[in-house]
């Protein structure tokens, strides 16, 4: 691909995408050693700007750039001149001027990367914005089921909750079918998508036909304090019809693995007997995290003609 | 294509090198034997079978990729592809001989010094390499060598595998590479 962003999975050839799992794996390697540090992006600038809160995110944005020898900054809403008002327009600008080689975004708007990667000479990364993408969440989820499971080609994945405010599932779906997976979208009618068909993926309102034979198993977090009351009507209901319990993954593949991108509501979307078995390698994709986004800024800030 | 080394040359060299290694290394027992991806990974693993075969001595053998220790990892890399590195133990206090197909330039070896140092504090690195071929840009000797030899600027060096067995051949550097053995 030619573009020098990263602002959706749309971005990416499956052989880009490959490529990018290929090298995490070089750099997961060098996470467990006992010195965790390549050279390699000494003396690049990487800033990341984050509009809304999100610790884990942010973390592994940002130990993927030290790790790399980047000098890495970090800006949230809170401490940044959106408060006093100014626009995303004139804050990017600003922080352009001092020459970043690497932006990393997050936004409540969808399309808010994207905006930006149009106005600055720094790469771009989306890490997350509003219900639209998060390209590299769907990367380490890609990555993780590769070490569980060899390749994505021809495997069962089922994404089930909250479909229609997930960007984790937008980006999942796309990544996952570019690679050979099948995906299935299960939730309550009121948090499936509006047109499920332009995500090309199979859509049930019950979860128990997504699950059945499924080889991955994906469980995303409800936003209780944005959505109870308006989508589905008590948190224990939710729980009852859509939460995965022992029982329910039994309907899977014996091998199946169990992935949430966290935080995890434990008793709501994921039972305890569940998110603590050796079926789910919840800690396993944060790993993965640290590695692709480590494989993502060096194709973006390693220089000239890199391109992704 | 001109042949450098036959099969028979490179069995020698290779012969006399382990030989060479086991004696400066009485035992072994300190020693690694590190292959630069890709190249060097089949000239390690060929020292480390004659080592054993001529001395019964076992040495650990290990892999590193210095992709990500070259000096030009910001400017010309359009399309990189990174392996893993896999080094079976704590490089501290050991003697590691850093292997590979060619040494041209050094900057390779000065990133692979890099790389393994990134894995402990070796007691001593040495340098091995198939064939020397002149043209350094660094202060970096090889300690063994199978053989050294004057290669134009405009002309590459390739190791070739066929059937387990290794030969150097001399081709245009406009050739079409091989893909080293693995």
């Amino acid at each position: 691909m030619s573009s020098r962003h990263l602002l959706s999975i749309r971005d990416l050839t499956s052989e880009d995408a490959i490529t990018l799992l290929d090298s995490a794996s070089a750099f997961w390697e060098l996470s467990r050693r006992s010195i965790k540090k390549a050279p390699t992006l000494r003396g690049k600038t990487i800033i990341n700007l984050f509009f809304e809160n999100s610790t884990r995110t942010r973390t592994s944005f940002e130990l993927a750039g030290k790790r790399l020898s980047a000098d890495v900054i970090n800006i949230s809403v809170q401490s940044s001149s959106a408060k006093k008002g100014e626009s995303l327009r004139d804050t990017v600008a600003t922080l352009d001027a001092m020459h970043p080689d690497v932006c990393v975004i997050r936004h409540g708007a969808s399309g808010a990367p994207g905006f930006v990667a149009e106005r600055v000479n720094a790469a771009v990364v989306n890490a997350g914005d509003g219900l639209h993408e998060h390209p590299t969440q769907a990367l380490l989820d890609a990555f993780t089921i590769r070490q569980a499971k060899g390749d994505l080609e021809g495997l069962k994945i089922a994404i089930c909750g909250d479909v229609a405010h997930s960007r984790v599932a937008r980006s999942g779906t796309l990544l996952f079918q570019k690679l050979g997976a099948s995906v299935r979208l299960a939730g309550p009618r009121t948090m499936l998508p509006p047109q499920p068909e332009s995500l090309g993926a199979e859509v049930f309102d019950r979860i128990e036909p997504a699950l059945e034979g499924a080889d991955v198993v994906m469980m995303l977090r409800i936003q209780q304090e944005r959505l109870a009351g308006t989508y589905f009507a008590t948190l224990r209901e939710y729980a009852r019809e859509f939460g995965l319990n022992s029982t329910r993954l039994e309907l899977a593949k014996r091998d199946a693995i169990v992935m949430h991108p966290g935080p995890l509501n434990r008793g709501i979307e994921i039972n305890d007997d569940v998110a603590d078995s050796d079926r789910a390698v919840i800690l396993n994709q944060v790993e993965a995290g640290v590695a692709v986004r480590m494989a993502v800024l060096y194709r973006l800030a390693g220089g000239g003609e890199a391109r992704l | 294509m001109r042949t450098l080394l036959d099969e028979e040359a490179v069995d020698r060299g290779l012969r006399r090198i382990a030989g060479e290694i086991a004696e400066r290394h009485a035992g072994a027992a300190d020693l690694v034997l590190i292959g630069i991806r890709r190249g060097g990974v089949g000239i390690a693993e060929a020292l480390a079978r004659w080592m054993a075969d001529l001395e019964q001595v076992a040495v650990a053998v290990g892999t590193v990729d210095i992709t990500l220790y070259r000096d030009d990892a910001a400017t010309a890399l359009p399309n990189p592809r990174i392996g893993p590195s896999d080094i079976p133990c704590s490089l501290t206090g050991r003697d590691v001989v850093i292997v590979d197909d060619v040494v041209f330039t050094g900057r390779t070896v000065r990133a692979a010094i890099d790389a393994v140092f990134d894995y402990g504090r070796p007691r001593r690195i040495e340098l091995c390499a198939l064939l020397d071929r002149g043209g350094r840009e660094l202060p970096i000797q090889p300690d063994y060598v199978a053989r050294k030899v004057d290669v134009a600027s405009d002309e590459r060096v390739d190791v070739i595998a066929t059937n387990g067995r290794l030969r150097a051949v001399v081709q245009p550097l406009t050739a079409p590479s091989i893909p080293p053995p693995t």
